[in-house]
């Protein structure tokens, strides 16, 4: 089963991997950090090799979003959003692996999931069983 | 893979053979899968413009040799490997086995490699596509709609593992075979059903994997015709294949079972799945997929679905709840005995599957539910099932599906 999933981050500075600009990461101690930054790397290197790692992509920085709308036939293009929400959407993966208990176990293992969240949704697939 | 060529069909059915003769002589399990690749490749290129080669065997070998050869050389600490492979590198009588000396058992052996305990079942998948099936990594890749790097991961770390495993080219010592065997079958019928529920236009491509496994699970039965679960799941995936032209709508919709246009149901399998499950049914040991088939030829066997012997289902969905339960068998034995006697017996069925964890928030249970319900006249509840369930479906067909069920039923305004 193909997953999504949406890594949130709340950085003081928008820059890839998210959680290493978190104030909550910050504030912890050395030793924790870089246990967390293992992490990581361990898990970024265990869902390649497993083939489970579909693709995945770091988004810029919110500042640079616009957004689009078409009304009565004209689009109108601004900047932003900006949001009220600190939580902004950072990055995403596509995993292909066996249920949303394993989706799920990935997605918690995200330093992100820890000092933010990490969305979980599956994706639609176009082959479908007799009912 | 739909080419279906004669010397692809060929290269196919040679393809197992030869990683046998080469990991038999030379071990090295990981590239010689490679140096196969490698060596069908260069002959579905040759042979076309060249001629099929005498022995077309012989010939993939020694070109296979040859390339794993170059590969070991080129590997770091390759000077005593290739050294070892040069004092092993056969001679032309061993290179040209003679017909007698074919061993079906190395395909067997090859398959049970492919499927070795300590493979994830994704890699089993991937990797018996591949070495025994002949598939490219891209070609596999596209049939399960995954970037082509991916599914190479999955090879090249199943092939890994199946190395650390210390797996040697062997059939497994008896008390192990059967269970090896098991995990044979389960892979090849997740490869059937991978196909089977694609359905159309752009999943063309992964419906020629209902036609691969077949054709692996045909080999296999040719292999071993005593094993009754062997025939059972051969039979079990001829008799739903043949269902294939009636289950969607021209415009890929999914047709359910008692709504099939049972004209357009294909004979020559539907014929050949009847015929093999009865022979097997009548002399060997009984198990799950003979169980399935047997339920899937009684179907078969009606002309219309007002005509199914449903008592029949019924006796042989309680058999197989004997003998592999679980949520699954449930659902589709609720369905059976709702046919006998009367959706209410059937919703009794279910009640115990809401304090299942596995089939809870599962959008089947809704949707089964929803259908007895329709059955006994509560449609407002059911309309509501069949949405619940086209809420929890992750498949775009079957939530079209539930969706047109609750559209006919329509609620109070």
């Amino acid at each position: 089963m193909k997953f999504l999933l949406l890594i949130y981050g709340n950085p003081e500075n928008w820059e890839h991997p998210m959680f290493l600009r978190d104030p909550g990461y910050l504030a912890l101690p050395e030793a924790e950090r870089r246990e967390l930054a293992a992490q990581a790397d361990a898990l970024f290197e265990e869902i390649r090799e497993s083939g489970e790692f579909v693709s995945g992509t770091a988004l810029a920085d919110p500042v640079t979003t616009r957004t689009v709308r078409v009304r009565e036939g004209s689009a109108a293009v601004t900047d932003g959003p900006f949001g009220e929400s600190k939580e902004q959407l950072a990055g995403y993966f596509v995993v292909d692996c066996d249920g949303p208990e394993r989706a799920a176990e990935i997605a918690g293992r995200f330093p992100d999931a820890r000092f933010a969240a990490v969305e979980v949704r599956p994706i639609m697939d176009t082959a479908g069983r007799e009912m | 893979m739909s080419t279906g060529t004669g010397t692809e069909d060929l290269l196919r059915r040679l393809a197992p053979r030869v990683l046998a003769a080469l990991v038999r002589r030379h071990g090295h399990f990981e590239s010689a899968e490679d140096a196969v690749q490698e060596a069908l490749l260069a002959a579905a290129t040759r042979w076309p413009e060249d001629g099929v080669p005498d022995r077309p065997d012989a010939w993939l070998i020694r070109v296979a040799s040859r390339r794993l050869a170059d590969l070991l050389r080129s590997e770091e600490a390759g000077r005593r490997r290739e050294e070892r492979v040069a004092a092993t590198t056969p001679r032309d009588e061993l290179l040209a086995p003679a017909a007698d000396e074919d061993r079906g058992d190395d395909t067997l052996t090859l398959l049970l490699l492919c499927c070795h305990p300590s493979l994830t079942p994704p890699s089993r998948i991937a990797l018996t596509l591949r070495a025994v099936g002949g598939l490219t990594t891209a070609e596999i890749a596209r049939a399960f709609l995954v970037p082509e790097a991916t599914m190479a991961q999955r090879i090249s770390r199943a092939k890994r593992r199946v190395r650390a495993s210390g797996a040697r080219f062997n059939l497994p010592p008896e008390p192990e075979r059967a269970e090896r065997l098991r995990s044979v079958l389960h892979v090849l019928y997740l490869i059937f059903n991978e196909g089977y529920t694609a359905t159309s236009g752009a999943d063309l491509r992964r419906g020629d994997l209902t036609r691969e496994a077949i054709r692996l699970t045909r080999t296999v039965h040719d292999l071993l015709p005593a094993d009754g679960e062997v025939a059972g799941l051969l039979a079990l995936m001829l008799l739903t294949e043949a269902r294939g032209p009636a289950r969607t709508g021209p415009d890929g919709s999914l047709v359910p079972l008692a709504e099939q246009d049972r004209s357009r149901w294909s004979r020559r399998p539907l014929e050949e799945g009847v015929a093999l499950i009865t022979r097997t049914l009548a002399r060997a040991r009984l198990g799950p997929y003979q169980v399935q088939a047997a339920i899937a030829a009684v179907h078969a066997e009606a002309a219309h679905a007002g005509g199914t012997d449903w008592r029949q289902v019924v006796a042989l969905y309680r058999l197989l709840d004997d003998l592999e339960p679980g949520p699954v068998v449930t659902l589709n034995h609720a369905v059976a005995v709702a046919m006998v006697d009367g959706p209410h017996a059937g919703l009794a069925l279910l009640e115990p599957l809401d304090a299942d964890d596995r089939m809870a928030g599962h959008h089947r249970l809704h949707a089964v539910r929803a259908h007895l319900l329709e059955m006994a006249g509560e449609r407002e509840a059911a309309r509501d099932g069949y949405l619940t369930a086209a809420r929890l479906t992750t498949s775009l067909p079957e939530q079209r599906y539930l969706r047109e069920r609750a559209a006919r039923l329509p609620g109070t305004p």
